[in-house]
């Protein structure tokens, strides 16, 4: 379904330019979720971006990439927008303030040129298990994990197949999280939707993807299976000492810890 | 017995008179803090940033605290004096905040920030404080304090950003911290690096430290004695060893809808609040 191969993204030019992701390929199969994982800085954000082709016009993105058979061009067809949506992590920035939820919905859908757009809004609502007395509120009037909903209904009023999830609940309490993550499983299921999450909470990466890859400055450490994560079976020392910090606080530990530069 | 204990709180109130009425951030909060560390869990909005603020005297105009009885070594805090309150801030008690952009001064060198903490506190010539900060910099595992004492925050890491915080709340060597959420902007091994550092201090110093955060498996694992704030009120305490065998429904819901890192779960139990947590009398102690 995604293939990447070789992506390299910079930043700036000449002294000041910045290597964000350096040669980066990995592949996902249709009705996957795919986990990318690391610590801040570590590029698993930006190779989201250069795949949903945002980047183009503010760095410079080479490499190869393929979504379902298509190879990518540097301006995405309309069908690929369609098709290809994202959640952001914070739903206080990624929801226009002074739009309704109605208006926030409706208007991928004019822009895809979609009919009965209201039939639309009030299904995508459904979906995402909010009624129809949401439509016509503010994002403030709301809250945090509903407002998250309504990012998860926006990415499906297009029927997309591929979603790319951008921390979607690291800004979210630990009971709404479950919530979230319980309506992301379900919708793939529905849906047969194919995800890439970005996310630096293994533990929530073990829970709703088959395989993922571990970033650090920029490239790929390490791509396993979960089940390889869950085993422990790593061999690289930059992700067990991550899956080591995952597991709480242990101060014999912590001595052991090195600088990954 | 109170002789041993550093802190005493009993029956906590803050609220809040606001346009739409009374908001009740803390109802009723009691406990009790010796050379320990203790943590307080709770989601966004149980009140457990408001409890540590409105034992420092920092609650927000507009705000009322009231408390059968709210002691620290002996000193009533609450009919304390300003005068009093700005000895006890810092000097008995201090308070690390979660993210060291917003609450370090951008336009003062690192190192006089942190001097200023001790001259404010300890009457010590210039020349001795500038030794005691280097000496700090270096407990907080920084490797070249000379370079760091010069720097302005904006020029540090977020993982040095918060050691400098630790140094500063420590140098005048408090009885009590306060960290509300002090590790939550960081990656998390630098997150433990940086709770390491505060660890050793406190075991060294016999502090006591009050550990404010939401991450359950962090609390469980770094403090002695958990309490578990839902709405304004401690509905349980526990020892941190034990939460995973906690009895109330909400620690339990909260402890359950964690993802697992060893999986096993198809779906995650959702938390189901009861209106009558609400209503229960806080835990027992």
């Amino acid at each position: 379904m995604i293939n990447i191969e070789g992506l390299d993204v910079v930043f700036g030019h000449g002294k000041n330019s910045f290597h964000a992701v350096r040669d980066v390929s990995l592949r996902v199969e249709k009705g996957q979720s795919f986990g990318l994982v690391g610590e801040s800085g570590s590029g698993k954000t930006t190779v989201l971006r250069a795949l949903a082709g945002i980047l183009e016009r503010v760095a410079r993105v080479s490499g190869d990439m393929t979504v379902a058979e298509e190879t990518q061009l540097r301006h995405r067809s309309q069908s690929f927008r369609r098709r290809v949506q994202m959640v952001f992590q914070d739903p206080f920035g990624s929801l226009h303030p002074r739009h309704t939820v109605d208006t926030i919905l409706s208007e991928p859908a004019r822009v895809h040129k979609l009919d009965r757009i209201e039939q639309r809004v009030v299904h995508a609502l459904e979906e995402v298990g909010l009624d129809a007395s949401f439509r016509f509120r503010y994002p403030h009037q709301i809250s945090g994990g509903q407002r998250q909903r309504v990012s998860v209904a926006r990415a499906l009023i297009t029927g997309p197949e591929i979603i790319l999830l951008d921390e979607p609940t690291s800004a979210l309490d630990v009971s709404v999280q479950a919530e979230v993550l319980n309506l992301l499983m379900r919708l793939k299921r529905e849906h047969g939707l194919t995800y890439i999450l970005v996310s630096h909470n293994l533990a929530v990466v073990a829970h709703m993807c088959e395989s993922l890859s571990v970033m650090q400055n920029g490239s790929v450490v390490e791509t396993m299976s979960v089940q390889q994560l869950r085993e422990h079976s790593s061999t690289m020392p930059y992700t067990q000492q991550l899956l080591t910090a995952s597991l709480g606080y242990d101060r014999t530990a912590i001595d052991a810890f090195e600088e990954f530069a | 017995m109170s002789d041993s204990k550093l802190l005493i709180v009993e029956d906590l109130h803050v609220t809040y008179n606001t346009p739409t009425g009374l908001v009740r951030a803390v109802s009723g909060v009691s406990f009790e803090l010796g050379h320990e560390k203790l943590g307080i869990v709770g989601e966004s909005g149980s009140g457990k940033s408001q409890t540590g603020r409105a034992i420092l005297g920092l609650t927000a105009t507009g705000g009322t605290v009231g408390a059968r009885r709210l002691a620290f070594k002996g000193t009533n805090l609450l009919n304390a004096s300003e005068r009093t309150m700005r000895q006890i801030r810092g000097g008995g008690i201090s308070m690390i905040m979660q993210d060291p952009k917003y609450s370090l001064n951008p336009v003062m060198t690192v190192g006089s920030q942190i001097e200023e903490a001790l001259l404010i506190h300890n009457r010590t010539s210039k020349r001795v404080a500038r030794e005691r900060t280097y000496e700090m910099l270096r407990a907080v595992k920084i490797r070249e304090p000379e370079r760091v004492y010069k720097t302005y925050p904006h020029e540090v890491s977020g993982g040095m950003g918060q050691r400098i915080m630790i140094a500063m709340m420590m140098i005048p060597e408090p009885d009590i911290i306060i960290a509300d959420e002090p590790t939550s902007a960081l990656d998390v091994t630098v997150q433990l690096q940086v709770l390491a550092v505060l660890d050793d201090m406190i075991n060294e110093r016999g502090m006591g430290l009050i550990f404010i955060s939401h991450d359950l498996n962090l609390i469980a694992s770094f403090c002695d004695r958990i309490l578990i704030m839902y709405d304004g009120r401690v509905v349980e305490e526990c020892n941190a060893a034990e939460l995973e065998q906690a009895q109330h429904p909400y620690t339990r819901g909260l402890v359950n809808c964690l993802p697992r890192l060893d999986g096993g779960q198809d779906e995650l139990p959702v938390l189901k609040r009861d209106p009558s947590w609400l209503t229960t009398p806080g835990a027992t102690r």
